[in-house]
């Protein structure tokens, strides 16, 4: 008969082990749990943001919110201009923006995507104010004086059927309720004065698509100022005219005309797009389908590409020059090799931009380099070499730069081969050449791989140094994010180039862990 | 390879001398040179990047102090400077002190979750700087954080993994039954952290706290990002001096550098052989 376990206070043993197994998990995620969130809150945010950032795009449908949603019945694969109806809302979005000074942000968003836009939006924010907005209000206070009271809008507001039935209208008077707001400060009442004219306008579209159900409903409400408002309305406004707001507007700039303009308000009209993503490869979305942008124009898979083989050389260099010295260090006494050691460790440690200042120094035209390579006669002092501001410059100083990279994990790799396996090959008749090749080397594979990816992963996220010494022949995809973020301010391109690299260094850092382990990372 | 059997060859003796002198030579050479021409360059009398003919024949005329007193007075320099030193030593305080306690908890022998846990939190050290430094760019602009603690965080988040590495690689030697015997003589568990655990793995937080500071002393792609003219470091100002027109006063600072990094060094050297030297393991 067995009978069970129990520890001194009569609990059964199996369970006590238990206990204290989740004590001991718990008290261990407590002490990671500072970090966890330190590293989650300041350095995994940032980056989701980032991804975040790169398909983001809610500028057109928050600066355009009337005109993105009219657009969405109007066909971009047909050769018309959009109905009367989105150039109405367009007015009134416009004079919006241009209030709050937001039109010309919208235009550069545009023009990343369809080259000149932005100085149509540009300069229709400077003339939306000569618009001639009158047409639909004189039409309804013709049928009824009371529509040009604030209170027709109140009582409006306040009908079961706002907003659902008049979706333009109440775009529109949200929009008059901020421009108010803007003009004349936040406590402005926007119901205390009749709204401008756009807003009639885009009444008089929502009115054209009511179904004769809903205008019963409104001529008959209780409201007897909305019913009185009603009455008649509806024979009068099949009368009413169209506008005058797309002519006005083809007057103000050719641009507003063109169908490409409007291609790009419609495809970039919904608050998710990968229109970015599409630029990083050199592509571009267009009423045919993804298609490649002109040869002039493509940059990005170039850069890709270089990016990718001048990581790939400095990776192969770091092997060629790193390989020799791990192996020095390895076989060499501790004493000798913990003095060369210091010649390695010695440049890892110093400064990155005190290399990179070194490198620009010694590789100038007027450099040291250049000085004794005329003074031994190799080469003319007419015909300097150029060595900066070019790919041999950049592969140069960061195969520099990252050699240590390499030699420390090929050289823990190297330390724990024992000799005697070489020493065996050789007393059973291998030649020096052959032990090498057949015994040693498929032993410090492991090394090479490490050492490796870690380089690889290292060069193709390199800014400082391509900056610095690469001219514009060697720089780095880094170089070109950098650019966007600082200089050309295109926020959208810059996150999806940087999560593309992101992706190719995560897959890598994967490998890594898998094949070395994060672990085992040894620095010094 | 270590030494040449006595029976070796003429071929074997060639390819030894070789490969030992030559190849090996010339490779030590391009990776300390360098570094030590700039020390002979920054002490140059004239403001040109080379030697000039009086440097090469010693002339003392030839060399001067005056780029290091160009450092010394420069304004901008000497703010660079203040910055430096005001925003490494809190960087290296967050990054050691959420490092020293994530790692304890790392060696801890059940945690759940460990693989993702540390490929998160090694991850600052791998993610390319740009990446990072264009996250935070954005998301801190987002929440509205600036100037000094938006650099403190950013220079901290990106010294942790140095940090977790160094300690985690001291408490692998670390003796268990050190704290078990602690405690069975009744000490409390914070007792035993101070007195007997502290004390073993310091030489490892040290040397973490080290790397910490070094990172943030150098580091110069978030502070491009997220500082300003107002906050920056020394790093910050090289580089934009490099890009733009760049000044002899670089060498001297840049031998300044030098001589930290040889300091910083020297110290963790030291440290690594107190730490064997306390864990009872004798250099071999």
């Amino acid at each position: 008969m067995a009978t069970e376990l129990t520890t001194h206070d009569g609990q059964p043993l199996h369970k006590s082990l238990a206990k204290a197994l989740r004590r001991e998990k718990l008290r261990a995620l407590v002490l990671i749990a500072p970090l966890l969130v330190f590293v989650l809150l300041t350095f995994v945010s940032p980056i989701l943001d980032m991804l975040f950032r790169s398909v983001e795009n809610s500028i057109v449908a928050d600066t355009l919110p009337d005109t993105t949603r009219a657009l969405q019945s109007w066909d971009p694969l047909g050769d018309e201009l959009p109905s009367e109806e989105v150039y109405a809302s367009l007015a009134n979005d416009m004079m919006l923006a241009q209030e709050v000074k937001i039109h010309t942000r919208l235009g550069s968003r545009l023009n990343y995507d369809q080259p000149g836009i932005a100085s149509m939006f540009r300069k229709s924010g400077r003339r939306i104010k000569r618009l001639d907005a009158e047409i639909h209000l004189d039409a309804f206070t013709n049928v009824n004086a009371a529509w040009a009271t604030p209170a027709s809008w109140t009582a409006l507001r306040k009908h079961s059927l706002w907003p659902e039935a008049f979706p333009s209208s109440s775009i529109a008077w949200n929009n008059w309720a901020k421009f108010v707001k803007s003009d004349e400060g936040d406590d402005a009442d926007p119901t205390a004065t009749s709204p401008y004219g756009f807003t009639y306008s885009a009444l008089h579209h929502d009115l054209k698509k009511l179904s004769s159900e809903q205008w019963n409903k409104l001529s008959s409400s209780d409201n007897s100022e909305l019913s009185a408002l009603f009455n008649g309305l509806q024979e009068a406004s099949v009368s009413f005219p169209d506008g005058n707001y797309k002519e006005q507007f083809l007057d103000m700039h050719d641009g507003w005309g063109e169908l490409d303009n409007w291609q790009t308000i419609h495809r970039l009209s919904p608050k998710v797009v990968d229109s970015y993503y599409w630029a990083s490869v050199d592509r571009e979305r267009t009423s045919d389908g993804v298609v490649q942008k002109p040869e002039n124009e493509r940059i990005y898979v170039t850069l890709f590409i270089r990016t990718l083989l001048m990581s790939l050389l400095i990776t192969f260099s770091c092997i060629l020059l790193g390989y020799p010295i791990a192996y020095l260090l390895a076989t060499l006494p501790t004493r000798t090799s913990n003095l060369l050691m210091i010649l390695v460790l010695l440049p890892f440690w110093t400064s990155l931009l005190v290399r990179t200042s070194a490198w620009k120094v010694l590789l100038q035209q007027q450099g040291v380099i250049n000085n004794i390579l005329v003074w031994l006669g190799l080469v003319g002092d007419d015909n300097r070499l150029a060595l900066i501001n070019n790919m041999t410059g950049t592969i140069i100083t960061m195969t520099h730069i990252l050699l240590p990279f390499m030699i420390l994990p090929l050289f823990s790799v190297m330390k724990t081969i024992s000799p005697s396996y070489v020493r065996a090959a050789k007393s059973m008749g291998a030649t020096d050449w052959y032990a090498f090749r057949r015994i040693y080397f498929p032993n410090t594979i492991p090394g090479i791989g490490a050492g490796s990816i870690l380089v690889f992963i290292l060069s193709i996220g390199y800014y400082i140094t391509p900056e610095l010494v690469g001219g514009t022949k060697g720089v780095f995809i880094s170089n070109r994010i950098a650019y966007h973020i600082s200089s050309s301010l295109n926020w959208g391109l810059a996150a999806a180039l940087g999560s593309i690299l992101l992706v190719a260094v995560l897959i890598l850092y994967w490998a890594y862990d898998r094949i070395v382990g994060i672990d085992n990372v040894k620095l010094g | 390879m270590s030494s040449l059997p006595a029976y070796a060859s003429t071929g074997q003796r060639i390819w030894h001398y070789t490969f030992r002198y030559g190849i090996c030579g010339l490779i030590f050479f391009y990776l300390i040179t360098p570094i030590l021409v700039i020390i002979p360059l920054s002490f140059n009398a004239q403001d040109f990047f080379t030697f000039t003919e009086k440097m090469l024949k010693l002339d003392p005329e030839g060399y001067s102090t005056k780029h290091y007193q160009d450092f010394f007075t420069n304004n901008d320099w000497q703010l660079a400077l203040r910055n430096s030193f005001r925003i490494a030593p809190m960087a290296t305080l967050l990054a050691t002190a959420f490092g020293t306690l994530a790692a304890i908890g790392l060696s801890q022998p059940h945690v759940p979750f460990r693989r993702a846990i540390m490929a998160i939190l090694i991850s600052p050290m791998i993610v390319p700087l740009i990446i990072s430094a264009a996250g935070m760019y954005f998301f801190y602009a987002r929440i509205n954080l600036q100037g000094y603690w938006s650099i403190v965080l950013a220079h901290a988040v990106l010294g942790t993994p140095f940090v977790i590495i160094t300690v985690t690689a001291t408490l692998v030697g670390f003796d268990k039954s050190l704290t078990r015997a602690a405690a069975s003589l009744g000490a409390t568990p914070v007792r035993t952290f101070f007195k007997v655990q502290m004390p073993l793995i310091i030489p490892g937080v040290v040397s973490g706290a080290l790397f910490a500071f070094i990172t943030s002393f150098d580091e110069v792609v978030a502070v491009l990002f997220l500082g300003s003219a107002k906050t920056k470091t020394l790093p910050w100002q090289m580089f934009t001096g490099l890009r733009e027109q760049i000044s002899p006063t670089i060498l001297a600072v840049a031998t300044i550098m030098i001589a930290i990094s040889i300091l910083l060094l020297t110290v963790l050297e030291l440290l690594r052989r107190r730490s064997e030297r306390l864990r009872g393991i004798t250099p071999t």
